[in-house]
């Protein structure tokens, strides 16, 4: 008969208290996950910018244009390696509810500027030969269920064509996948030249430019020179890092990482008051078995670390159990299309669980601590009389 | 029945009174239900305060037109033909100077966000006086309109409480030139509060936009009825517009974050909910087993079982329904009328204050006292049944 052997006696012994205060933890840890993975889904863009890109936006607002003249200038900037240009499109496919995010992009350049992106060498030759050629992110072409050479009509709420339709045909050159789950696939592109070609606000200007660096360490005097070109000019510029950029349109939104984390820490809070409060109930009512286990040779250190033991495999069940629960509800959330186009990089991450298992820890010692080290201090005379 | 109630009476006040006795067990039951119910409010008033701005935005007698599909004004772009032909359209109000319709402009500039000292889209709108004249709800406050063609804009009421620069005589600038902050205007809670503006005119001479819109206000001759309009758009194949009321406008750009407040707040809260729900079972089966030989003895002495049930469940309901109250009051206290501003279906923020609406109130405590009540049947079942030989064997 060991210790652990007691332990687990000990906390199957009232099972009606065991599960419910597994299912509170369960619940907390629920939370947890499925909150800690869309927290890490909205921020995403920013934890997995290149740090060697910059985007270059019109100083006004990242909504303004720019002049297309603007990319020759900024590829003869030192430092700068490779520069592309896109224009958003405000697409959507048959209804507008139904958005697509499409960008025109400078076909060659976009993929060199965003290496993690590929459609492989065949589907990509075949978009470049094919002006009403489309790729679609793999995401996306999921979700639609779009598959090399289908014709799909995509609409734009902000453009019309020079025959007064807003809806242009493309042809689906390829899916392009990116080399990690997390970076965003949620989009397509289409050729800048067959865009602004047909859209009836003519004239030869784009939306932004993403920038690569020869070496993250010149970004921030390659983004000086860049907003120097340009200064007192028609159009100035606002070069920012890809991290800050995104960084700064998600504080648009306001602090949704604040919103979420309160929530999972008012949580843990309650559940954190139901558990110790129950694990101290637990001690108090074993008083006297605990006296009897002292006397019986029991040392001080056994019994402190059999009734920690048990708040930790009690923490344990109920978090292990949650974080599996918040998985599978993660698997199947991300197939949700109304979640996928909103949080385009909901996934489960391998630091979830790692801060999930730290939490199982802490809630485990937190709760346990306390009783433990009554249990440990309990005077055996005193509580033997007692009884 | 008399006899039972005086039973079921002297159960509760036996109950009540011995709450304190296990006072961090009944603590914690009250925190867990009244910590529940505050973030369930606080998501709630969250969503009613941002609906609220929205909604108190549109005006029911006036249409907003659009490029078809567009949706919001953003994305729109009207040239200057479409606004004079659109206002020939029947069901538009006149005055003196014939139709009153105002063509307007929707510009994005940078403003700083005061809070976090982060750069935001602002909307710039340009503006008639007579787009001015139709917002009844909007007066200056301080200082003056601007003036038609000079560089001059007027700011919302939150433009000037979240965003720094705007203070009334300061000078911005905003497309390459400066512009001068000539007054302030209180937008009676709307979202226009949120915005900057300006003489349309100079803003398309300022900005490049040559004589091209981005959408027409029309003041409807009566109000709500869009039809005549929408007939004469749809006989003239020039005109490719939607139009619709600037209340339904509004409504349908609330829709998004009140889905997001759906989607979200009451989810979490009926999941943490079902947390608090086992801890108070855990505190109620606690509290009938620490008072077994009471109940066994009241049953011995001839008290019915269901006297022993409602005084559990009531035990219970009262316990979560104080928690209750605990948590709307914490809401009330930490969020209610918090400002924020968030980014709305048209890129730009909108400014709006967080509202623990009474109905709010209601749905939390409803939520708390279920919490009591699920939480409390179970073990007032096990009190009900509990076998008289409790009473007897105690202490053994």
């Amino acid at each position: 008969m060991n210790t652990f052997y007691l332990v687990r006696k000990n906390l199957t012994r009232n099972k009606l208290r065991l599960c419910l205060n597994a299912f509170a933890i369960l619940i907390a840890f629920l939370l947890f996950g499925v909150l800690g993975s869309m927290k890490n889904a909205f921020e995403a863009g920013v934890e997995l910018s290149a740090d060697d890109r910059l985007v270059v936006v019109n100083r006004i607002n990242f909504t303004q244009p720019l002049p297309l003249a603007y990319a020759n200038k900024i590829k003869a900037v030192e430092g700068v390696s490779e520069v592309t240009w896109a224009n958003w499109f405000g697409g959507y496919h048959q209804e507008p509810r139904n958005q697509v995010m499409t960008f025109a992009v400078d076909p060659e350049s976009y993929f060199k500027v965003y290496p993690e992106l590929s459609a492989g060498e065949e589907s990509f030759n075949r978009w470049l030969k094919d002006r009403q050629g489309i790729l679609v992110g793999e995401r996306m072409a999921n979700a639609k269920g779009w598959k090399v050479g289908d014709r799909v009509p995509l609409s734009s709420n902000i453009f019309s064509q020079r025959n007064g339709s807003n809806t242009w045909e493309f042809n689906v050159s390829g899916i392009f996948k990116a080399d990690t789950a997390q970076t965003d696939t949620n989009y397509t592109v289409i050729h800048y030249k067959y865009f602004i070609e047909t859209q009836s606000y003519g004239g030869e200007w784009i939306g932004w430019l993403p920038v690569k660096t020869d070496d993250p360490a010149l970004n921030e005097e390659v983004s000086r020179s860049i907003d120097k070109l340009f200064e007192n000019s028609a159009a100035e510029t606002e070069t920012s890092t890809e991290s800050q950029f995104n960084k700064a349109f998600l504080e648009q939104l306001g602090n949704i990482g604040l919103i979420i984390m309160s929530v999972v820490m008012a949580a843990f809070f309650t559940i954190l008051l139901i558990v110790g409060n129950s694990m101290a109930h637990t001690v108090s009512e074993r008083t006297g078995e605990i006296a009897v286990l002292k006397t019986l040779g029991f040392k001080s250190n056994t019994v402190f670390s059999m009734v920690l033991g048990e708040s930790l495999l009690l923490a344990a069940l109920g978090g292990l159990l949650g974080l599996g629960l918040a998985a599978f509800l993660i698997s199947g959330m991300s197939q949700v299309p109304e979640l996928q186009s909103m949080l385009p990089n909901l996934v489960m991450s391998s630091n979830v669980y790692v801060q999930g298992l730290v939490l199982v820890l802490a809630l485990g010692t937190i709760t346990g601590i306390l009783p433990a080290w009554r249990a440990m201090k309990l005077n055996t005379i005193d509580a033997l009389s007692r009884g | 029945m008399g006899k039972l109630f005086a039973q079921i009476a002297a159960v509760i006040y036996m109950n009540i009174k011995s709450l304190p006795q296990r006072f961090w067990a009944s603590l914690t039951t009250l925190l867990a239900v009244g910590i529940v119910v505050t973030v369930l409010l606080a998501f709630l008033a969250m969503g009613e305060g941002f609906r609220q701005t929205l909604q108190s935005s549109g005006s029911d007698s006036v249409a907003v037109i659009l490029k078809a599909g567009s949706q919001t004004e953003l994305n729109s772009g009207l040239g200057g033909d479409d606004v004079k032909n659109i206002s020939n359209a029947p069901g538009i109000a006149h005055d003196g100077n014939g139709p009153i319709t105002s063509g307007e402009l929707y510009v994005i500039v940078d403003g700083i966000k005061k809070s976090s000292q982060t750069e935001v889209n602002l909307p710039l709108r340009g503006i008639s006086l007579a787009g001015f004249k139709m917002r009844e709800k909007i007066s200056i406050t301080a200082g003056r309109m601007f003036e038609p063609g000079k560089n001059e804009i007027v700011v919302g009421n939150s433009v000037l409480q979240e965003f720094s620069g705007f203070e009334l005589g300061s000078q911005i600038g905003l497309g390459g030139t400066m512009w001068t902050v000539v007054g302030v205007f209180d937008a009676g809670g709307s979202v226009f509060g949120s915005e900057l503006w300006a003489d349309t005119r100079t803003i398309q001479a300022q900005f490049n936009r040559g004589n091209s819109y981005q959408s027409v206000r029309v003041q409807l001759e009566t109000p709500g009825d869009v039809k005549p309009i929408q007939d004469f758009i749809e006989q003239d194949p020039r005109l490719v517009m939607d139009i619709v009321t600037e209340k339904d406008y509004f409504a349908e750009q609330s829709r998004g974050m009140s889905d997001l407040i759906f989607y979200l707040g009451w989810p979490l809260a009926i999941l943490m909910a079902f947390g608090a729900l086992a801890g108070a079972l855990n505190t109620m089966y606690t509290s009938v087993e620490s008072k077994a030989v009471e109940i066994a003895t009241l049953r011995a002495i001839g008290f019915k079982g269901t006297a022993a049930f409602i005084g559990t469940l009531v035990e219970s309901v009262v316990l979560a329904f104080i928690g209750g109250i605990v948590g709307v009051l914490a809401a009330f206290l930490l969020f209610d009328g918090i400002s924020t501003s968030t980014m709305s279906g048209s890129f730009t923020q909108v400014v709006f204050d967080f509202n623990v609406s009474g109905d709010a109130f209601k749905n939390g405590i409803i939520l708390a006292v279920i919490i009591g009540f699920v939480g409390g049947i179970f073990p007032a079942w096990r009190a009900s049944r509990m076998p008289l030989l409790v009473a007897f064997t105690a202490g053994k």
